[in-house]
């Protein structure tokens, strides 16, 4: 491993500790990506929702989560028309304004305008730009030796940015350290269901999106770190409602918004960057290491609106998620002009309706900055159940 | 007079008879539904017609059928139902049309639209997927997306023999083979690869002559507006696709063609601006809309939505019905994947049309209800004008929800345009 990115929590309390994290996380110049680069090492950039960041791990690339952030298009503008997504628009805002720099940017088909993206990226960038096709029939026999020899195109292309090749030892090796990872990211996500006292949502979140920043190895020796300094914390359990958030597989809502849900609830379970998490289990390390990351992905995963598998009906999904955590109630929300999730936000109300689980139903904008109204809202559902 | 007589039929037969034909589908819809049958659900893009007619299953095309909604002017009647239903206004129109249509048992302004006995789709369209989930959740019918692997970055399109496309390919074809069995179960009929062939022949004829008549309009003056015309050449593409009906169609509507451009007879009585359209059209004002552009003495010479609505039939793929199923998947590989291109890396093509059309403008018409024909049209304007010396326009409004679209505001930019293409015209003419 290479010098540390981010170093800033090390040795501190707690509190301090979440601070540097939330620092870090809100620091638009994206000062990890830059030390990465100035050490002479390469970016992969990869837009939501998930992929597959061992075979960029293993070339020695740093994978980067491209998730938008809240920065002003002033360049991206005038590559886009008016009625689209936020994220897609500050996305390539980062990359336009050398905020971060890649050598080789890769999309998927989560959606029409993230398909779209690929194309307009690589009109306006001289390196690699190129959509990796997950498959979009989980239920196909094929689909599994389709997408590992996907995986292998997309490894060509990875080596060759990288001017070097991957062998299978370098993948297994990386994919023992996303183990390691997954298995972490459970732990934090078992705080949160069955201690959420200890742990709040922004805080939680901005441990998890951490990872998408700095290379996996550094973040599971944060985790290490501070994941048993949270479970030892003496927080006492206050009277909050525990929900389920729906709605943050892709387009993030503003940490302040996270904030101000945490203020009045428990969020014990979201699909707030599910794209980190959307492995839930541990890839295998014998074999095939493509095959198993792509076997993986079908078999040993997560849901959200963005991936189609008759396996999976996302209703039914979420409402495991709702009984599995144990939460009265859930937030519905999805990012405005996001094509799936407001289509899957009515697939969820009904069938919460049907299920009698009380929803808040939201839209929100990674460049929104006022709260106080939602706040309202949310605090009067809030109060309805605690006092029905 | 002879001649005469064989000129009056044949101009315009194209568009009268499509016309009649579409409305024959139509009504052999409602008889479907009046019998209480199921049809089969699928898209433009990728229907695979080929496989669902070789089990006699009638297909019914919900984009079809929501775009007329609007072009019947009753589009907002069916958005407001699936609005209050729970749909945000910030969707796909023709999604929320289709959920009207269902709620309300199948009404249509055609007439009555069947349930679906099965729901075929491509991921062409990401909101295809949503959209199967849709019925899938209404009719727990079976619900088959075919997953069609796209172009991965501009100009890296891969071609039998290179195993990038080899690996898409089998995928492709190990799909079909699982549609197959579904049909089978569906409508309790044997799969005879001798019926497959014979839609597939069907097909061919359709695809060749989509192509043909789709270069023809390079003459001068055009032979067809691609907006207006070209819809109806479209539909019956679509709705007839794989049946000897469509196949005698295209034939005898490139007959037409060929005769016109013999002869020189153009859409416009004077073509003064070869245009081509950049996305869907607006069906809430479909003919007004044309009419902007033609009282300026503008037509559509060609239009991108020719390409990505008739699932990529513009390629000109042929199968070789030698051997059906690993051409069939040969052919939707490159024919929905061409679709996909149409719509994200379509730069490049309108770049060569300027010179092989003798284009004067390029119309770019991004619409608030699809993201996927409009994301990246921005950017492609961009792409043009650094390529090239040509004017644009680019106007947003919608295909389906007239509270989007302002016809006011809309003339104002287009009569702008023209002025500024009959000033290019004049400078042009003075410096020679």
């Amino acid at each position: 491993m290479t010098t540390p990115l981010f170093e800033a929590w090390r040795g501190k309390p707690l509190d301090e500790a979440f601070y540097e994290c939330r620092e870090l996380l809100e620091d638009m110049d994206f000062p990890t990506v830059r030390r990465w680069r100035d050490g002479g090492g390469k970016v992969v950039g990869h837009f939501q929702v998930y992929f597959p960041e061992e075979i960029a791990h293993a070339a020695g690339l740093l994978p980067f989560k491209v998730r938008g952030a809240q920065v002003e298009a002033v360049h991206a503008d005038s590559r886009f028309g008016s009625y689209l997504c936020s994220i897609l628009k500050s996305s390539l805002e980062l990359a336009l304004s050398e905020r971060v720099k890649l050598d080789m940017f890769v999309t998927h088909p989560i959606c029409d305008a993230a398909r779209n993206l690929g194309a307009v990226w690589g009109r306006n960038f001289p390196y690699p730009c190129q959509i990796l096709y997950l498959p979009q029939n989980a239920n196909s026999p094929a689909a599994a030796t389709y997408l590992r020899n996907e995986y292998a195109r997309l490894q060509r292309s990875i080596e060759e940015v990288a001017g070097q090749k991957v062998t299978d030892d370098d993948l297994r090796k990386s994919i023992a350290v996303y183990n390691k990872n997954r298995a972490l990211l459970r732990q934090l996500y078992a705080i949160k269901r069955e201690t959420p006292w200890l742990l709040s949502a922004d805080e939680a979140y901005v441990l998890v999106a951490i990872g998408g920043m700095i290379p996996r190895e550094e973040h599971n020796e944060m985790l290490e770190a501070l994941l048993p300094m949270t479970a030892a914390r003496p927080n006492k359990k206050q009277d909050k409602i525990r929900l389920v958030f729906e709605g943050g597989f892709c387009e993030q809502p503003p940490l302040d918004l996270i904030r101000t849900i945490a203020r009045s609830c428990y969020v014990v379970d979201d699909d707030l960057l599910i794209g980190l998490r959307w492995i839930v289990e541990n890839v295998e390390l014998e074999g095939d290491p493509l095959r198993n990351l792509a076997t993986a992905y079908i078999e040993k995963s997560s849901y959200s609106p963005v991936q189609h598998d008759l396996r999976k009906p996302k209703e039914k999904m979420l409402i495991e998620r709702i009984r599995n955590a144990k939460a009265e109630a859930a937030i519905l929300t999805a990012a405005k002009m996001c094509e799936p999730g407001l289509e899957e936000q009515v697939a969820y109300l009904h069938a919460l309706d049907k299920e009698g689980i009380p929803y808040f139903i939201s839209e929100f904008e990674e460049k929104m900055t006022t709260f106080e109204h939602m706040e309202i809202q949310l605090e009067t559902f809030v109060e309805s159940i605690l006092f029905s | 007079m002879d001649e005469q007589r064989q000129g009056t039929g044949l101009v315009g037969r194209g568009n009268r008879e499509g016309a009649e034909l579409f409305r024959q589908w139509f009504t052999e819809l409602g008889r479907t539904a009046a019998e209480g049958k199921g049809a089969a659900y699928v898209f433009v893009m990728g229907s695979l017609a080929e496989i669902l007619r070789t089990f006699d299953l009638p297909v019914v095309f919900p984009e079809i059928n929501s775009l007329q909604t609007a072009v019947r002017r009753v589009a907002h009647e069916y958005l407001n139902q699936a609005e209050d239903y729970g749909y945000s206004p910030d969707i796909c129109g023709y999604v929320k049309a289709d959920v009207a249509v269902q709620l309300r048992g199948g009404e249509h302004p055609m007439g009555k639209i069947p349930k679906p006995a099965l729901a075929v789709l491509t991921n062409a369209c990401n909101t295809y997927i949503k959209w199967g989930e849709i019925w899938e959740r209404m009719y727990h019918i079976p619900l088959f997306t075919l997953d069609v692997p796209g172009t991965r970055a501009a100009g890296t399109q891969t071609w039998p023999g290179d195993p990038d496309f080899e690996n898409d390919r089998e995928y492709v074809q190990a799909q079909l083979t699982e549609l197959i069995a579904i049909c089978e179960k569906v409508t309790g009929i044997k799969f005879d690869i001798d019926r497959l062939r014979e839609v597939m022949g069907h097909a061919n004829e359709m695809s060749r002559g989509w192509k043909q008549v789709l270069e023809f309009n390079r003459s001068r003056p055009s032979l067809f507006n691609a907006l207006t015309d070209g819809t109806i050449y479209l539909g019956v593409s679509n709705s007839f696709r794989g049946t000897p009906e469509g196949a005698r169609y295209f034939t005898e509507l490139v007959e037409e063609m060929a005769y016109k451009a013999e002869r020189h007879i153009g859409t416009l009585n004077e073509e003064k601006y070869r245009l081509t359209f950049v996305g869907v059209p607006c069906y809430p004002i479909f003919r007004r809309f044309n009419e902007l552009f033609s009282e300026w003495g503008g037509t559509f010479v060609h239009s991108t939505y020719l390409w990505f609505a008739s699932g990529g039939a513009n390629v000109g793929f042929e199968y070789d019905l030698g051997r059906p199923l690993e051409s069939l998947a040969e052919g939707v590989l490159i024919s929905v994947r061409n679709a996909m291109d149409s719509m994200f890396y379509q730069d490049g093509a309108i770049i060569d049309m300027v010179d092989s059309f003798g284009l004067d403008g390029v119309v770019y018409h991004p619409v608030k209800s699809c993201r996927t024909t409009s994301t990246g049209l921005a950017d492609n304007r961009r792409s043009l004008m650094a390529a090239r010396n040509i004017p644009s326009l680019f106007i947003e409004s919608d295909m389906m929800d007239r509270r989007v679209v302002t016809e006011a505001q809309m003339k104002n930019r287009i009569d702008a345009f023209f002025e500024g293409l009959a000033s290019r015209k004049q400078q042009e003419a003075a410096a020679r």
